[in-house]
């Protein structure tokens, strides 16, 4: 692991980032050279048009795709560097998803789905159970502890798959279009507790979104098109 | 617990689908378990067989008989500890269908010989004592609802005639494997009848069985036998009583072998339903997979959530067939008690009940597996919606 302690309030810091995907033999660049940082507790939206980029690269940032040239590190550690087994340990630790299509496992119940990221830590049963309530407290689901995905809405779902995101307490979260499956005011629910994570807990979190009015949540927003940043951050 | 949790509700997500393959999985190892055991029972006789028993017979073939002269030779050779004969009697009780074995054998000495068949000694005395008496297996006279006193009578097929006999003693094996479907008389009711029916047939004998008093003693008396006879009349062939069990079984061997390919046929096409199952169940899971990654569960997390799933699947499936194999085999064999009078299964049949249910599982959960474990999370996540 390469630990770069120049500034220790970068949580993020990438550094000349390319990324191209295989079409036959034919390498479709999707990031070229993409650098940029983004601080400790920050809420950043990144947005852009359909194929610019931005998945992948929140993708990269998350350590679940590999970069084909460049560094990324996170909070110290050059993620590019690490093999899949450190990876996987390291996602487990420091990174929280929340995807568009909540992605819980079916035949879990709620309870079930946020305990699921614990059963890789050494934590005893009793302390999952509290980790676990602490967590559906937060995003106000201690009463559907015992309902499975189907029997809840989307945005409860939703809040669900937040609260697995952060019951192991990760210092970032990722959130691939979290309100794009919602109706409005279930979307404005989830950004509101994502606001709330970000200013009560200081998780920072990375959006990336469509929606210019999910993105006006964010302190700060970086826009991407065909694989460029085109502004300079704001 | 979370993870057996997990497997089983996985299981049964596609709640037909995964009954089915059980369904599958409980006939296939039914009809292993019936098969194999089909198998034993064909050598049973083998099985049954004494390494401490010699039997003599004509070199030619069974069909021709020794003379009755032969037995004081043959009891003196060094090693023989003793000696009994019999002659298959044919007979048909009622109709052909009644199939059972019966021998006229010497009673005086049979049942020194074959310990395996156990007569309470008043019954022994009587069977003795009455040259029209008979001793019947317990599952024989079971089979027909015979009690000690009553008459049985057979119609002679080698031997010509109706025969009467009174039922004098019924014998029980003395292991679970001992045959308990045969008949025995007096070889001198037969002997007798024959002298003043048919003189020419008298005083002859099917088989000698001679008793050793060591195994390894087998192969010089076997040969002492043979070489009293030789350039008589009727040479021998004198063999241990599994190798005369053998050429029994070695004439239908082709079907013993028949049955065994089909019984691993059907064991193999029954991994091919499961790895089929396996392999839809991965495919449609893959995103899921993705999800378990990226969360940071690790390629033998992924790896134990499928092998753990299809052997949930095999075990159910074959514990419900082994469970349901001794009912099964209890019925098939009271149908076919006639050809096969030993019936039962047999522990080896169950360790390769259970050595194939792990096999199916496991074979059945090698591609799924590689599958899952090659996808890279982003294209996992993108089957996701």
């Amino acid at each position: 692991m390469n630990v770069s302690p120049e500034n220790p309030q970068i949580m993020v810091s990438l550094s000349a980032v390319s990324k191209a995907y295989q079409r036959g033999n034919q390498p479709v660049p999707v990031l070229e050279g993409i650098s940029f940082e983004i601080v400790r507790g920050e809420f950043l939206a990144l947005m852009g048009p359909s194929g610019s980029g931005k998945s992948t690269l929140l993708n990269l940032i998350a350590g679940i795709d590999t970069v084909d040239s460049g560094s990324i590190v996170i909070d110290g550690v050059d993620i590019a560097t690490l093999n899949e087994v450190v990876l996987a340990r390291w996602r487990a630790a420091n990174v929280g998803f929340i995807f568009q299509f909540y992605n819980l496992i079916p035949v879990l119940t709620a309870f079930e789905n946020v305990e699921l990221p614990l059963m890789l830590t050494s934590l005893s049963r009793r302390e999952r159970r509290d980790h676990v309530e602490a967590a559906l407290e937060v995003v106000g689901l201690m009463d559907r502890l015992e309902h499975n995905p189907s029997q809840l809405s989307g945005g409860q779902q939703q809040r669900v798959a937040i609260a697995r995101a952060i019951v192991t307490d990760p210092a970032i979260l990722v959130a691939d279009e979290p309100t794009g499956d919602l109706d409005r005011v279930s979307a404005e629910e989830i950004l509101a507790l994502m606001t709330r994570l970000n200013g009560e807990q200081h998780k920072t979190i990375i959006m990336v979104t469509h929606d210019p009015r999910a993105a006006e949540k964010a302190h700060s927003i970086r826009h991407l098109e065909k694989g460029l940043l085109t502004d300079v951050p704001c | 617990m979370f993870l057996v949790k997990l497997l089983a509700r996985n299981a049964f997500r596609h709640r037909l689908r995964t009954l089915l393959t059980i369904l599958g999985i409980t006939v296939a190892i039914l009809a292993f378990g019936l098969l194999q055991t089909v198998v034993t029972a064909w050598y049973a006789g083998v099985n049954g067989s004494s390494s401490t028993r010699l039997v003599c017979r004509n070199a030619v073939s069974l069909v021709f008989s020794l003379p009755f002269a032969y037995q004081e030779r043959i009891r003196h050779l060094e090693g023989v500890t003793g000696l009994t004969y019999e002659n298959w009697f044919g007979g048909v009780y009622i109709t052909e269908k009644n199939f059972f074995p019966n021998f006229a054998v010497d009673a005086k000495s049979y049942f020194d010989i074959y310990p395996e068949f156990v007569l309470p000694q008043e019954q022994k005395r009587a069977f003795l004592l009455d040259r029209k008496g008979c001793v019947a297996g317990k599952k024989l006279a079971d089979r027909f609802g015979w009690h000690i006193g009553d008459t049985v009578t057979l119609k002679g097929t080698i031997y010509p005639g109706t025969w009467e006999y009174v039922v004098r003693g019924i014998y029980s094996g003395a292991e679970k494997s001992t045959d308990e479907s045969q008949f025995f008389f007096h070889w001198d009711y037969l002997n007798e009848t024959l002298k003043k029916t048919v003189s020419r047939r008298s005083d002859q004998i099917g088989v000698f069985i001679i008793g050793l008093r060591n195994p390894q003693s087998a192969p010089e008396i076997s040969l002492a036998v043979d070489a009293t006879f030789r350039n008589s009349l009727a040479e021998t062939l004198t063999e241990t009583e599994k190798a005369f069990q053998l050429s029994f079984v070695s004439m239908t061997e082709a079907i013993v072998v028949a049955i065994r390919i089909v019984s691993f046929v059907v064991i193999i096409i029954i991994m091919v339903v499961v790895a089929n199952t396996m392999a839809m169940t991965a495919r449609e899971r893959i995103g899921e997979y993705a999800i378990f990654k990226a969360l940071g569960f690790e390629w033998h997390h992924i790896v134990g959530m499928i092998f753990g799933e299809s052997l949930f699947i095999t075990g159910t499936g074959g514990a419900i067939g082994i469970v349901l194999t001794f009912p099964v085999a209890g019925k098939f064999g009271e149908i076919m008690g006639t050809f096969f009078p030993v019936f039962q299964i047999e522990r080896s049949t169950l360790y390769l009940d259970i050595l194939f249910c792990l096999i199916v599982g496991i074979v059945a959960a090698v591609f799924p597996s590689w599958r899952a474990v090659r996808i890279k999370i982003a294209d996992g996540l993108r089957r996701v919606g």
